[in-house]
């Protein structure tokens, strides 16, 4: 990896998202990740992305999406960020009850919690920043979800 | 790559193949469109070919559950054919994986459907 740590300040565009995954996807193969793991941090980040531009930004022009990559000694650390009126995440249904499953929407968060070891949701007035971490040498002891 | 679709017609049964990535945009609106198009011409018993669908994101996943159920409020059957792994455990973890008839063999999937 060429640098420790890497940002990228984005328009909110559908080309921001295909573009995210696609950078999600190089920075996992360099850290060493599977291709199962690199789809699984590249389809985290795309729906990180998805919510980023489409519902936190809603395509609004004059907002951008900023998404960081930093490697640490143990972790890919993804940090994503938008400037909308900020994601209560509590309010949003559980997509796997019965009642819920034949919804055409909200699973994009349940795919991010599925595929990464950390996740920890980060609302304010300004937008949300939706921070993910990936294991390097995967640890299910280590594993553990935040929501805050 | 984006996602392309073909029909043909087997014993009543219209297949639709599709390849590539049923994602936000262009890959959900091919599948919406295509599966519209067929009910509105009275094709209600539709048989998705997903052999060749290498990613589904979670607007993917909506819009196939968009079309299961649109299909089913016309009396219609839409059944899932030769899944991926990528999408059978997509569809596992997200529960759907028992919502939809899912085969695995084309000749016998045709012959499941109400005649």
């Amino acid at each position: 990896m060429a640098a420790d740590r890497v940002s990228y300040t984005l328009d909110s565009t559908l080309e921001t998202v295909n573009n995210a995954e696609e950078t999600a996807g190089r920075m996992a193969a360099e850290a060493g990740f599977d291709d199962e793991e690199i789809m699984k941090i590249s389809m985290a980040v795309r729906e990180a992305a998805v919510n980023a531009v489409l519902h936190g930004n809603a395509y609004d022009p004059s907002k951008k999406v900023t998404l960081a990559f930093e490697r640490t000694a143990h972790d890919l650390v993804i940090v994503i960020r938008d400037q909308g009126k900020g994601l209560d995440a509590s309010r949003i249904p559980d997509p796997l009850a019965p009642d819920n499953l034949l919804k055409t929407s909200g699973r994009g968060i349940f795919l991010i919690r599925s595929f990464m070891d950390v996740v920890e949701i980060h609302p304010s007035k300004t937008g949300t920043e939706l921070r993910m971490i990936k294991h390097v040498h995967g640890n299910p002891a280590d594993s553990k979800e935040a929501l805050q | 790559m984006s996602m392309k679709s073909s029909t043909r017609q087997v014993d009543g049964v219209t297949i639709v193949d599709l390849s590539g990535r049923i994602t936000l945009g262009e890959g959900s609106v091919v599948l919406r469109e295509t599966v519209r198009d067929l009910i509105s011409k009275g094709q209600k018993k539709i048989l998705l070919n997903l052999a060749d669908v290498n990613y589904i994101d979670s607007s993917g996943i909506g819009e196939l559950v968009s079309a299961f159920t649109t299909c089913k409020n016309q009396s219609g059957e839409l059944k899932l054919l030769n899944l991926t792994k990528k999408v059978h455990d997509l569809l596992q973890i997200t529960k759907l994986y028992t919502v939809f008839d899912v085969k695995d063999d084309e000749a016998a999937a045709v012959k499941s459907f109400d005649k």
